[in-house]
């Protein structure tokens, strides 16, 4: 008797659960994965897009960086992907190689909200892969320059550099006026962002042939390759790795080195840790080319859809909401990224933040970087290279010829598929 | 029922976990390390070749390959002996008679094989930092230069050597340890008596003693540092000039960082061969020395 009661008990429970879940579950569930402080914040903007939908409702999943990428590999292998993700843009060609995800290019010319014409031309040309679109920006993310107005001022120059010649010239004035432990520039030897962004503004791409081989030793790379080792090698920037700077506000509030090259997100981490003596001693300005403003890289994520998605209308709702100007504003008010619109950009609180002005100019001249699935793989090879040459085991052409003997090598599958007619 | 029926019953649920477990993942690794396994075949089968024991021979070519591995023996024929040593030294002084506080030191050098290695790497990264770091203040009051120990090519790998053995010696300790303790007293007072000094009875009676311990304990150390992997991930991601990426760094970068899984289990299958190699030697070594 007791056990039947007890039986009755649990089924009452079981229908009451499910008749919960029920009542929530009308609506479709859409899975979005998004990384770190963006997956974090997303989540305030999201009651007003299922307002908007009531028959949406979005589950974000938050990924830290550092596992992103494996765990979404993992995702691909396992058939288990999310409707939609955060994706960086460097990360889109590995992913159209796995043919993971969907093309989007006739929802956004259908779309009254997504006009290609209003993005930064580079940020959306990195979503591109054979005339299809696999991505849409969501916020951006480039390399300039961060320096002490201050330093440069003492060293004799009045505005930050425009060129490689100019640049030069500051960075040997500081050296010859340092006293003590002071770099020009930092350029830790463990990234190769800052290189990648100048081999950028070279005519040259750094491969060549539909990315089948590598063209470091056309004499515009091995130029920018010459004169990024001579900042080394005229101890303009220290030869260190960044595990060895503890902390890099700290170097750059107590002057160690004048320039930086960095990203967006450095704006608030040095408006936060900077102590208040430094307010207004030091600024962001657009990367020097070798004649004149130069390219830098396009970066930053996008919002991509996957190919086994069953939502995928409902996703695409996601990524028109967030895609829209007035949604992108309130993103940066909550994150501090950058918008990949240039109307977004009209805000007064964006447009009249100095330290983001140099961003909206650099952003007219970014570039994609090289798009293969090899390419991190390839970025690696020239950030050991860089090391090397550095310490002075090569010299800068035997280097750059080495490089592309690695980087022939690293493309050789994908040459082989290529010549046996695949589309990757 | 005979037997040996029953007996192989009685084994058969231990047997099918350690064929699923073990065994197959095995197989599947041996047959990715004859294909060209990565993400092209992830992306579609039809891309995955079978090319043989070309991902080997390709690995003989591979000059990272041939420097992890100078690297891996480097750090295990220093750290070993180090590492051994500094546990047999530890282990015979808190079993001295003189030896005061003997708990808290066994606790006390025990600590560090407990800790997270993560959080102690970057304890460690502070300590050896070139500017700010403890130990190079300790050298610069002693008049010495600043040493550049992380980011140095030459002198990487003896930091991480140092960090390791700090870390890891202290298990060993303990094994010593008992093993000392189970030395009859009486062996050492009849060698006394017989006029034999502290170094003699060490040598002719502790040691001899320790044999089989030592044999145990240097075949699981070898096996360990063979293993370096975290210490170098956490410390100086291979660098500096990759002067510490070790065999195992080198096949997670080909598999989990660039996703060729065949190079990866290639490099799996010679590491096996090599830990195997060199524990044959050490047994026949241990045989010839102490015969039964």
């Amino acid at each position: 008797m007791m056990q039947r009661a007890l039986g009755g008990l649990g089924i009452l429970c079981a229908a009451c659960i499910s008749a919960g879940c029920g009542a929530s579950d009308t609506r479709s569930v859409l899975h979005f994965w998004a990384m770190g402080r963006e997956g974090e914040v997303v989540q305030e903007l999201l009651p007003e897009f299922e307002r908007l939908h009531p028959g949406i409702h979005v589950e974000v999943e938050q990924l830290p960086w550092s596992e992103a990428h494996q765990k979404l590999l993992t995702a691909v292998a396992g058939d288990s992907t999310p409707d939609l993700c955060q994706l960086g843009n460097s990360w889109i060609p590995e992913f159209v190689a796995l043919k993971a995800l969907a093309p989007l290019q006739q929802r956004i010319a259908a779309s009254a909200t997504i006009t290609p014409a209003d993005y930064f031309s580079g940020i959306w040309d990195s979503n591109v892969a054979d005339a299809a679109i696999y991505g849409v920006p969501w916020y951006v993310d480039t390399r300039l320059l961060f320096y002490r107005t201050d330093l440069i001022a003492e060293a004799g120059f009045t505005a930050p550099p425009t060129s490689w010649g100019e640049w030069l010239r500051v960075l040997s004035a500081i050296k010859e006026r340092a006293y003590g432990e002071r770099y020009g520039i930092l350029l830790p030897l463990n990234e190769y962002d800052p290189l990648i962004a100048l081999a950028l503004q070279q005519s040259q791409p750094m491969l060549r042939d539909n990315g089948t081989h590598g063209n470091f030793a056309s004499a515009e790379f091995e130029r920018t390759f010459g004169f990024y080792v001579d900042m080394f090698r005229k101890r303009y920037a220290p030869s260190v790795r960044e595990s060895e700077i503890s902390n890099v506000w700290t170097e750059f509030g107590r002057g160690y080195f004048a320039f930086y090259i960095s990203g967006p997100w450095n704006i608030g981490e040095f408006r936060r840790r900077l102590p208040a003596a430094l307010d207004g001693k030091w600024m962001t300005a657009p990367l020097p080319g070798p004649d004149g403003p130069g390219a830098s890289i396009a970066g930053g994520s996008s919002l991509a859809v996957f190919r086994g998605s069953k939502h995928l209308d409902a996703a695409w709702q996601l990524i028109e909401f967030l895609s829209q100007p007035a949604v992108q504003q309130r993103f940066h008010a909550l994150t501090g990224d950058l918008p990949p619109r240039r109307s977004s950009w009209d805000a007064p609180e964006i447009a009249a933040d100095a330290f983001s002005r140099a961003f909206r100019d650099q952003l007219e001249r970014v570039k994609p970087r090289p798009k293969v699935a090899e390419w991190e793989r390839i970025a690696t090879e020239m950030q050991l290279m860089t090391e090397r040459v550095v310490r002075g085991d090569l010299t800068v052409h035997d280097g750059a010829v080495e490089l592309d003997a690695r980087t022939d090598a690293i493309l050789a599958k994908r040459r082989q598929l290529l010549s046996e007619g695949a589309v990757l | 029922m005979t037997p040996a029926r029953a007996g192989i019953l009685l084994a058969a649920p231990a047997l099918c976990v350690i064929a699923v477990f073990f065994f197959i993942p095995v197989a599947i690794a041996l047959a990715l390390s004859v294909t060209d396994f990565d993400i092209y075949a992830l992306a579609d089968i039809a891309n995955l070749r079978f090319v043989g024991l070309r991902n080997y021979i390709d690995l003989l070519s591979t000059p990272l390959f041939w420097q992890a591995l100078g690297n891996t023996l480097y750090f295990a024929s220093v750290g070993v002996p180090l590492s051994i040593g500094a546990s047999l030294g530890a282990a015979l002084l808190l079993n001295s008679r003189l030896a005061w506080a003997r708990g808290f030191f066994r606790t006390a050098l025990f600590a560090p094989v407990v800790t997270t290695l993560v959080a102690v790497a970057i304890i460690w990264r502070y300590l050896l930092h070139t500017r700010y770091g403890l130990i190079n203040y300790g050298l610069s009051r002693l008049g010495f230069a600043p040493v550049d120990w992380l980011g140095d090519p030459h002198i990487a790998m003896p930091a991480i050597i140092l960090f390791t053995v700090w870390k890891s010696f202290g298990y060993n300790m303990v094994i010593f340890l008992a093993a000392l303790q189970g030395i009859p007293e009486t062996l050492n007072e009849a060698a006394s008596l017989d006029g034999a000094g502290a170094w003699a009875r060490f040598r002719h009676v502790t040691l001899p003693m320790l044999g089989p311990t030592l044999l145990l304990v240097s075949i699981l150390t070898i096996a360990g540092f063979f293993q370096l992997f975290a210490e170098p991930y956490v410390m100086t991601q291979g660098g500096p000039a990759q002067s510490t990426v070790s065999v195992l760094y080198f096949m997670y970068e080909m598999g989990f960082k660039w996703w060729n899984l065949g190079t990866a289990s290639a490099v799996a299958f010679v590491l096996f061969l090599m830990m195997f190699a060199v524990t044959l030697v050490q047994m026949a070594v241990a045989r010839k020395v102490a015969p039964p």
